[in-house]
């Protein structure tokens, strides 16, 4: 799969390189800012209240 | 079976004809070269498919374990600096000296009279800011109004809305993080009986004294009680109660720590001696 995407990458080795990153780089800023405060819903590591269930 | 016919395929990777799978290889002594060229066999297929779910696979480890990184680590790194934002936007806003004032009489003991009770603030309002020298001689957090997630994962330490304020009789009761988020209450267990809080309002400086801990279950709610864990009884003293998750990286039990109100002294007469340097930091950078 990965290898297919940067075969299909446009442009000499190092733009291919340089791309791979920049799609890496993305890939990380969409995690932090969307994927991870999501799934931190479904960790109870963070649950610091007493009777969370009635105080939201 | 599969792992072995991509091992051969990598080895020899661009022999359109051999390294198939045995389903698709003619019986006898026909010669490799002699099969058909250009159409997708099985085998093929198998092995793309291996390699694409395996590929899934690992990116799903690689993910996981960046989660838990970000959950233990960077949440504290964003964390504090909203934090420490917070408290140099409310130290900016604080009248009175920072240093400590001699009381007018130093005969006695100062006497500064009943200590100010403000009102609440509204929900993600800022009420103070938490000194905690056990904690750290850097250790400010700031208090604000709420226990919410939208509170707690980024701002610090939340006011239970249904509890009393500083100095009030009854209790004044606030929650952390004891991990992640800032991780503001993590040495809580640390706490030793007669280490002084301070908590600063725009009003003055309350001291309060850590007096025990107790480990509950997350249902105990009457230890937010304003007499805590004493249903109805009408409180003489003012408490501060704190709440975090048990154990550290963990959140079955709840810690709560429990301190009552020692003495209080307004803005006017500066911070106490044992936070003076922090507060007029604080001030200072603001």
């Amino acid at each position: 799969m990965y290898g297919w995407i940067f075969r299909h990458l446009p442009g000499p080795l190092w733009v291919r390189i340089l791309t791979s990153a920049a799609l890496v780089a993305c890939a990380l800023v969409l995690m932090v800012q969307f994927l991870f405060p999501w799934m931190s819903q479904f960790t109870t590591l963070t649950d610091s209240t007493i009777g969370s269930a009635q105080q939201p | 079976m599969a792992q072995q016919q991509t091992q051969q395929a990598a080895a020899v990777p661009d022999d359109g004809t051999g390294t198939g799978a045995e389903g698709s290889r003619p019986a006898g002594h026909k010669p490799r070269s002699a099969r058909r060229k250009g159409r997708p066999r099985t085998g093929d297929i198998v092995r793309k498919i291996v390699q694409i779910v395996g590929e899934l696979l690992l990116t799903a480890g690689v993910i996981l374990l960046l989660f838990v990184a970000w959950e233990l680590w960077w949440t504290n790194v964003e964390a504090d600096a909203k934090q420490s934002q917070a408290v140099q936007g409310f130290a900016k806003t604080l009248a009175g000296p920072v240093a400590p004032v001699a009381p007018a009489n130093p005969a006695g003991p100062p006497n500064y009279g009943k200590p100010v009770v403000a009102q609440a603030p509204e929900h993600g309002g800022m009420i103070g800011i938490m000194y905690i020298p056990r904690f750290g001689p850097d250790y400010s957090r700031p208090i604000i109004e709420g226990t919410g997630s939208d509170i707690l994962d980024t701002l610090g330490l939340g006011h239970y809305g249904t509890t009393g304020m500083p100095g009030a009789p009854g209790n004044f009761a606030v929650a952390g993080h004891r991990q992640t988020h800032g991780a503001v209450l993590d040495n809580i267990h640390l706490l030793v009986p007669g280490d002084k809080i301070y908590v600063q309002t725009k009003d003055g400086y309350y001291t309060y004294v850590f007096r025990n801990n107790q480990i509950v279950l997350p249902s105990r709610t009457d230890v937010l009680l304003p007499v805590p864990t004493q249903p109805g009884a009408t409180p003489t003293e003012s408490y501060l109660t704190m709440t975090s998750c048990n154990p550290r990286f963990g959140a079955q039990e709840r810690i709560i720590a429990y301190s009552l109100l020692e003495s209080w002294q307004p803005a006017s007469a500066g911070p106490p001696q044992d936070i003076a340097k922090q507060v007029a930091q604080t001030r200072g950078k603001g």
